[in-house]
């Protein structure tokens, strides 16, 4: 980490697994439940995440010691609606089919607890650089989790992976279904995203065990 | 210089600026782009509806593969012969009837006033089929389409898409292998126009019987396969005049 102090480095790397939004903080898991059934999906929303949140951090940032307190929360909220409506309308003129595909996730994004958690925990306190990293970083956590369960939800519910089939032809029988073996359809369902979260949680929390919380 | 941010004419001037400021940003950006996005809009109808005529590049089974947007408006005029617009018991040719909005026409039915309702006739080697735009509710947001059908009433294809459906579920309504199922299917039952239904355990998951007038359903979209279901229904009532006209069978 030659480019970034420790301090720094810290705020990429936190969150990504002792400090993860998902499993530890428990915020943005409605979208985590909502999206995951297909990698692909997991993956454009974790792009868009990535970016709102980064360069809403910085604005917020920038703005945080002019932002009146008693309307903070709205003026945090009009700047993710705008940068997300101006994204959306720029894809939509220069990338339409790629603004097909995000169309579901505006609301989502917009209504992110996540992002507003980091404007009003992190970018009111905290200079631009380190609002940028902290975003990126939170960011990262989100989408690795939202992968993770994108990717156990689409091979066990479909038996595909970015809708390629990796398991055989459930309806012909080759490949794994030759053997007997059936697509779990309980896992395309939103319940099964709580489940592999509750997993991922768990198998964090055994290995470090300074995670959990006292009774 | 530190200014008080807690006073309450501070914070009704910091509102009313940063209102201006994003109002005239968003502004200047839609109407900046608005061409673009209307001409985009414009090739991805005139795309959906060749794609239920069968004008497309899909291959063998895999993914949806609309005529490119280059070339789409050369292809539209090409294989699109007539662009209609039923009014009543009257049907009119109208130049781009395809730019008509179903969502609006539904509302002035729902109102009790006469619709101009679009229609398209296409023909594709030598084989006449009779396009017909849908609009219909999914689970979160509209859903619509285009059903391609022939003299026999027979589907000779359809396309669907949808604002906000559940990706993974309702969104694989797009998708090949649902609407391939329809293919072939026959709208009618008997005399009825009996339309197509999206089903769970119909018995017939490899869609083999072309008359049942069912389509296996998605598992875990429920809602949005009902509001598939429905859209065809509430189309077809509103076509059937011109469709007895047109129909051999």
């Amino acid at each position: 980490m030659g480019l970034l102090s420790k301090k720094d480095a810290n705020l990429i790397l936190d969150p990504l697994a002792d400090n993860n939004p998902i499993t530890i903080q428990v915020l943005g898991i409605c979208s985590a439940l909502a999206i995951t059934a297909e990698l692909q999906a997991s993956v454009v929303m974790s792009i868009s995440v990535l970016f709102v949140l980064g360069v809403g951090n910085v604005v917020i940032s920038l703005l945080r010691n002019v932002i009146p307190s008693k309307i903070r929360i709205i003026v945090q909220l009009i700047v993710v609606a705008t940068l997300v409506i101006v994204v959306d309308q720029v894809l939509k003129a220069f990338a339409y089919e790629l603004s097909k595909t995000l169309a579901v996730f505006v609301g989502l994004i917009i209504t992110n607890c996540i992002i507003m958690g980091r404007f009003e925990a992190f970018a009111l306190g905290n200079g631009p650089w380190k609002s940028f990293l902290d975003g990126i970083g939170n960011a990262l956590g989100y989408g690795v989790i939202l992968i993770i369960v994108g990717f156990f939800r689409e091979l066990l519910g479909s038996g595909t992976l970015f809708g390629i089939p990796v398991l055989g032809d459930p309806i012909a029988k080759t490949g794994l279904y030759a053997t007997g073996y059936e697509n779990n359809g309980f896992m395309i369902i939103p319940p099964a995203a709580l489940i592999v979260v509750g997993i991922i949680i768990w198998v964090q929390r055994s290995r470090n065990k300074a995670l959990i919380e006292e009774a | 210089m530190a200014i008080n941010t807690d006073k309450n004419s501070y914070t009704v001037i910091f509102a009313a600026v940063m209102v201006v400021i994003v109002g005239s940003l968003l502004a200047f950006l839609a109407s900046g782009l608005r061409p673009r996005i209307d001409e985009n809009e414009r090739f991805e109808k005139q795309q959906n509806i060749l794609y239920a005529m069968g004008v497309n590049q899909n291959e063998g089974a895999g993914s949806v593969s609309f005529i490119p947007t280059d070339v789409v408006e050369g292809e539209f005029s090409k294989y699109i012969k007539q662009q209609l617009v039923v009014v009543g018991s009257e049907t009119k040719e109208r130049e781009e009837a395809y730019l008509i909005d179903m969502k609006k026409q539904l509302n002035i039915i729902k109102n009790g006033d006469e619709a101009e309702l679009p229609l398209f006739v296409g023909e594709k080697d030598g084989k006449k089929s009779y396009i017909i735009p849908m609009y219909g509710k999914g689970l979160w947001d509209a859903i619509w389409g285009y059903i391609s059908l022939d003299e026999n009433m027979v589907v000779q294809g359809v396309v669907f898409d949808h604002k906000g459906e559940t990706p993974g579920l309702g969104a694989n309504i797009k998708l090949r292998y649902f609407m391939d199922d329809f293919t072939g299917e026959s709208i009618l039952d008997g005399n009825r126009y009996a339309g197509i239904s999206v089903v769970k355990g119909n018995n017939d998951p490899l869609n083999n019987d072309k008359e049942d007038n069912e389509v296996d359903a998605l598992a875990g979209a429920t809602i949005t396969g009902n509001g598939v279901t429905a859209m065809i229904k509430e189309t077809l009532k509103l076509y059937k005049p011109y469709l007895e006209t047109i129909r051999t069978k």
